[in-house]
């Protein structure tokens, strides 16, 4: 009997995460349905049924080529999240390890920037970016979304070091282990989880931000949120291109996640239940 | 070395600073069928300009706006040719933003832009903007259902005529609407008609003193008139609908009427997207038997901001891309019919236009009826037909259209309404200086 409860609990579980997972991942969805649909069917209503043409995703490409706004999202979203990861490793060490009175309040301070609306910085991060010629160039780019996304990077890893005995580390000093070795060859081994899951959470915000991406580029270093931008139109039919535009822009990270979701699961779990 | 070495040497030099010399140009646009046809279409300019390449920004309308705004007032230089409105033009030229257009050419016939098109473009009689399609509003109806119905499409119809025609043409059963409005919220849609509406009702955002109007009886009277038309003879849904809702609707033949921008001509009287392409009649936007009929003029303008380094070559670009000759390229390439429309006077004088577009000619008549300058039979201290050209119109106006989309939606009533845009407006143009 008792076994028949928990079999159905067990399916009542199932079917709840199924449901759960599907609305997640019903906009998704619907926007690849929608991109493989004329712009005409695009606009009629909700219909999960698509003609299955291929014709926006050949104007999407056409109209402004998808390769260069791709190798600018790689380099920007991979560049800004190795640096990020290069200051916040020994920040977060900082923190967890050699702590002070004023480490919380850091911390918390660190996170208020996030609180901040970016466009009340816009015109004096514009006025920077003129100055220094930073101005649609990738390592501008790369510096903001680094910036921006440092906070939540030195949370996420001060988090997961927080859960490595301390011992450990005393144990490698008295080995006569540098400061250097200590973090390069045991905290860093022994944080990969929490480090691989900082590094693609961090990816995947670097490769969405749309807000700095799209106001500080033009041609030359504007990624794929600009791509997915010059398809919106006042005068017009555009859902379709729209949404192949977003599909294309949207598959990289998406096959990524799906091959990485283990070891994100894992590290975003890390020491959650001791 | 011999000589033949010297002059290959000479050759690659000269090659080679011409390249360096080849003058980049980034040029912000919005993405819509004109824009992303002259885009197709540079291999013409290319060739007779080698040493200017061309670089496209595309962007959605809010956004272009608010990129060109910061890069101009900060003097980012990060684009040498901006596609603005002609609500910003006049704005921006004021500021020094712009460039005056004294190099287009001695060919460029200036004198053959639409005189309306031009006026909302010049600042103290100086062109700070070139226009590359320009648009007015006008009815376009469903021929078929108003002979159906027994109706017969006056010359210049009223808006009582168009009220009663849009209730007897309504046919629920068969989900036909008889009138198509915008009523999705936002300076350029819902208030767009809405103010072209109230004009042609004799009324006016502000008087002599920029006092707001909302409290005045023709603000009443048209709102009033708008929303109890759409609850009789409106679409479902029609507080979400804007400009390409309702294009869609009427392409699927869902629409007695349609009163919007004249350039949806051109998309509804297409086979290739339109069921009813063949069903299309277009008159005059109502009035009141006042005479006034909105004044709605619109156009997309290529401009050269202040900050470009390259204001020359840009010149020469716009030149190009707002010439006659453009337009026969056009036309010579994609048909007639596809060339970008309610610029020049001359395409309305080429039988061939005529002949393939069958909205010319009451487009134009929408065109010529519109004067920005008089956009009410009222005095008024602005300019500006279906908009009002000062800054603070973009936040206003938006603000207004929220509060008249959701009488509408029947969130709230039509005097309400009134009363909070009254108060609004009252507020920000005190907060402005506008009102001492």
């Amino acid at each position: 009997m008792a076994r028949a409860v928990s079999t159905r609990r067990m399916a009542v579980a199932t079917a709840a995460a199924w449901i759960i997972a599907l609305i997640i991942f019903f906009p998704i969805l619907y926007t690849i349905i929608t991109s493989l649909k004329t712009e005409t069917e695009a606009i009629k209503g909700f219909n999960l049924i698509p003609s299955f043409t291929l014709e926006s995703y050949v104007t999407v490409q056409t109209q402004s080529g998808y390769l260069k706004p791709f190798m600018n999202s790689v380099v920007i979203a991979v560049g800004s999240t190795i640096l990020a990861l290069f200051v916040a490793i020994p920040a977060a060490w900082s923190m967890a390890f050699s702590p002070t009175r004023r480490t919380k309040d850091i911390l918390m301070w660190m996170l208020s920037t996030k609180m901040m609306p970016a466009v009340a910085v816009l015109v004096p991060i514009y006025l920077i970016f003129r100055d220094f010629g930073l101005l649609d160039t990738r390592i501008g780019l790369t510096v903001m979304l680094t910036l921006i996304n440092l906070p939540i990077v030195v949370w996420m890893l001060y988090t997961y070091f927080r859960e490595i005995p301390g011992e450990i580390l005393e144990a490698a000093r008295m080995d006569g282990a540098s400061l250097f070795d200590e973090i390069v060859h045991v905290l860093t081994p022994m944080a990969v989880p929490g480090i691989a899951s900082t590094l693609l959470l961090n990816i995947i915000l670097a490769w969405n931000e749309s807000f700095w991406t799209i106001r500080l580029t033009t041609t030359n270093a504007a990624p794929l949120t600009a791509f997915i931008a010059s398809f919106s139109s006042p005068q017009g039919l555009f859902w379709a291109k729209l949404s192949a535009a977003s599909t294309l822009a949207i598959a990289p990270i998406l096959i990524m996640g799906w091959f990485s979701q283990k070891q994100l699961v894992r590290g975003l779990t890390f020491g959650a239940v001791k | 070395m011999n000589l033949r070495t010297l002059l290959l040497g000479v050759s690659s030099a000269a090659l080679l600073c011409g390249f360096a010399n080849a003058e980049t140009l980034t040029i912000a646009t919005v993405n819509n069928g004109d824009m992303i046809r002259m885009q197709g279409l540079t291999d013409d300019f290319a060739a007779k300009n080698p040493d200017i390449q061309l670089e496209w920004v595309t962007l959605e309308e809010n956004v272009l706006r608010e990129r060109v705004t910061t890069d101009i007032a900060t003097k980012g230089g990060q684009y040498d040719i901006v596609t603005i409105g002609n609500y910003e033009v006049p704005i921006w030229a004021k500021q020094g933003w712009l460039v005056a257009l004294d190099g287009l050419g001695d060919d460029y016939d200036v004198d053959d832009l639409l005189p309306a098109i031009r006026g909302g473009l010049s600042v103290d009689g100086k062109l700070y903007a070139a226009p590359f399609y320009g648009e007015s509003a006008m009815i376009m109806y469903r021929k078929d259902l108003f002979e159906k119905a027994g109706l017969t499409m006056p010359d210049s119809p009223t808006w009582e005529f168009i009220g009663e025609a849009a209730r007897k043409i309504t046919d629920r059963s068969s989900d036909i609407s008889g009138m198509c409005l915008r009523g999705k919220a936002g300076w350029g849609e819902n208030m767009a008609f809405l103010t072209a509406l109230n004009n042609s009702f004799g009324g006016r955002w502000f008087d002599e003193k920029w006092q707001p109007q909302f409290d005045q009886p023709e603000w009443k009277t048209s709102l009033q008139f708008y929303v109890d038309l759409m609850k009789d003879a409106g679409p479902q849904g029609a507080s979400s609908n804007g400009f390409n809702e309702n294009l869609t609707l009427f392409q699927q033949g869902k629409c007695g009427m349609w009163i919007d921008a004249t350039v949806a001509a051109s998309f509804v009287s297409n086979p290739k997207d339109s069921t009813v392409a063949d069903k299309v009649g277009y008159a005059i936007f109502p009035d009141t038997g006042n005479g006034n009929h909105g004044h709605w003029l619109w156009s997309w303008n290529l401009a050269v901001p202040a900050s470009s380094t390259k204001a020359e070559a840009a010149q020469k670009f716009i030149a190009w891309a707002t010439s006659k000759g453009y337009t026969e390229l056009v036309a010579s390439k994609e048909g007639w019919a596809n060339v970008p429309p309610g610029t020049r006077t001359s395409l309305y004088k080429n039988a061939d236009y005529e002949k393939a577009a069958p909205f010319a000619a009451p487009t134009l008549a929408a065109m010529d009826a519109a004067d920005i300058t008089k956009p009410s039979v009222k005095p008024v201290p602005y300019t500006g037909g279906q908009f009002v050209a000062i800054p603070e119109f973009q936040g206003l106006g938006t603000t207004v259209g929220q509060l008249f989309s959701a009488v509408l939606a029947g969130q709230s009533s039509v005097d309400d309404a009134l009363a909070q845009a009254q108060t609004a407006a009252v507020r920000e143009m005190t907060r402005a200086g506008y009102i001492k």
